[in-house]
């Protein structure tokens, strides 16, 4: 098993591989060494600690205020991400906790034929479905940028695949009764900022997405309740679609008749026209230059070995995850040999479209540096991509990934 | 309401001063001029490890384009003397 100190010497051969002749920074920032994900900007090795929030496993703390963790490369070796390892990501820092018995969420608008307001029990009393799906948070691997974009410098680490458990949000918005002119449904948190003029965190979902079959509200993860920073008691789920529409803390679902303003709609999170492969549209938002961020790329990454991993000679196996925005996964290609050629890696089990999918990999190590590459492709032909699609607040960096392990 | 932070704004000079909440431990920014407007009016909404994780890779502008953002479009009462003084020590001490 990698360790952190096995992490810490792969980085530290892995800059001596690059003819560094220094040690990296990672040694000088803390005793106790953080597993980075290489190619973050060098603050955040100044910066970054591995701490436990309450309830939680160390995570790598990139801000305490408003509190924005990610997960360690090692708690990526299963499909599914346990409570306790999940990532944390907030906007505001205003977080309250919230008494399971007094919760209740506003149901209504002016896109609506009715209003009602929903408590845990209520919740519970609907039908019941469960989806595991994977929540990435739209910025993953932001801080791999090139150039370096501004905003939390996310590594591979804010993601995570659950099991998740709740009623359905077209269920929810059936009590209420949708009017034909309904555009978009809203949702806002319990979650404030520290300062009264902070635009309040509200994010919206056309009204086709809110219908979907998959879109849940969430009271149980993995079997159990929320953890308090993962959105307790209930948030939403919207498997296939980044992290930016998983309202944590749900208190409020509002039919609307014109599309949502605000920030956190506009200019934030957007991407821009044309540049990425995206089937789903966001049509009431769209600009003539930037549209919201909508499904996740797909996607993949090596987790049984961090770059610059050291090993022995012979036979290896190389594994990891592949996902997208829920077309599911076809086939995961590994490459050691720069790209020129491919091999096709082995899929493991196959927890639905929305999981994310395991592979494995057996590689020849020979003596000396070994580059291993992967390029996942999913269920409608989309790949990954050879370079970064550049855009200025670094979402969809779903760029190959390549590591080098040593062999000797 | 174990995160409700409680935010104590220092309004001391020189270096090691910070902002935190109850359960947050303090950010060492590098000590220079403007360091404690940067204290008070940054670190009154956020932790100030989004400075040092946001380096070295913008310059004056981007510095300058982020303190903007933060009044603009977070709303951060920061009067223009204090948002230049803290776009001057960001430039200064925070830049590539």
């Amino acid at each position: 098993m990698l360790t952190r100190r096995s992490l810490l010497q792969a980085a530290g051969s892995a800059a001596l591989g690059t003819g560094a002749l220094a040690l990296p920074e990672i040694f000088q920032a803390s005793a106790d060494p953080v597993p980075l994900t290489p190619g973050v900007p060098d603050g955040v090795k100044a910066s970054a600690v591995m701490e436990a929030l309450p309830g939680k496993k160390p995570l790598i703390k990139l801000s305490y205020r408003p509190p924005n963790y990610e997960a360690p490369l090692e708690y990526f070796r299963t499909p599914i991400t346990p409570n306790d390892q999940f990532f944390v990501r907030y906007h505001l820092s205003n977080i309250p906790e919230i008494d399971p018995k007094t919760y209740k969420i506003e149901v209504g608008g002016e896109g609506a034929s009715g209003q009602t307001e929903l408590t845990l029990d209520d919740l519970k009393a609907m039908p019941a479905y469960e989806v595991v799906a994977v929540n990435q948070c739209s910025g993953n691997r932001r801080g791999l940028s090139n150039p370096h974009v501004p905003g939390v410098q996310w590594g591979y680490g804010a993601m995570g695949c659950a099991r998740w458990k709740g009623a359905r949000l077209k269920d929810v918005l059936n009590i209420i009764g949708l009017k034909p002119e309904a555009v978009e449904i809203a949702f806002n948190g319990a979650d404030g900022p520290a300062y009264e003029k902070t635009p309040d965190f509200i994010k919206s979902l056309p009204v086709w997405r809110a219908l979907d079959e998959s879109t849940l509200i969430a009271y149980e993860m993995n079997g159990g309740p929320l953890p308090h920073f993962n959105g307790a008691p209930a948030r939403l789920i919207v498997p296939g679609w980044t992290g930016t529409y998983w309202m944590k803390h749900l208190v409020s679902i509002k039919a609307l008749t014109k599309p949502q303003g605000g920030f956190w709609m506009n200019p934030a999170y957007r991407i821009p026209v044309g540049e990425f492969p995206i089937v789903a549209r966001f049509v009431s938002q769209e600009t003539a230059t930037t549209t919201p961020i909508t499904e996740m790329v797909v996607n993949s990454l090596i987790t049984s070995h961090a770059d610059g991993a050291k090993v022995k000679a012979g036979k290896i196996t190389i594994s990891g995850l592949a996902w997208d925005g829920g077309y599911g996964i076809r086939n995961v290609h590994v490459s050691t040999d720069g790209g020129k050629t491919w091999s096709t890696a082995t899929l493991g089990q196959d927890l639905g479209r929305y999981a994310f999918r395991p592979w494995r990999f057996v590689l020849n190590a020979k003596r000396g540096a070994n580059s291993v590459m992967v390029n996942a492709t999913n269920a409608i032909g989309q790949t990954q991509t050879a370079s970064l699609l550049f855009n200025p607040a670094g979402y969809h960096n779903n760029v190959m990934q390549s590591v080098t392990l040593n062999a000797s | 309401m174990r995160m409700l932070i409680v935010v104590a704004v220092v309004a001391a000079a020189g270096a090691g001063l910070s902002t935190a909440s109850a359960d947050e431990p303090i950010i060492e920014l590098k000590p220079g001029p403007g360091l404690d407007k940067v204290v008070g009016n940054c670190g009154a909404c956020h932790s100030l490890d989004y400075i040092p994780m946001n380096s070295p890779f913008l310059n004056a502008a981007g510095w300058n384009a982020e303190v903007t953002k933060m009044i603009k479009a977070m709303g951060a009462p920061i009067g223009d003397s204090d948002a230049k003084a803290i776009a001057d020590y960001l430039a200064k001490n925070y830049s590539p």
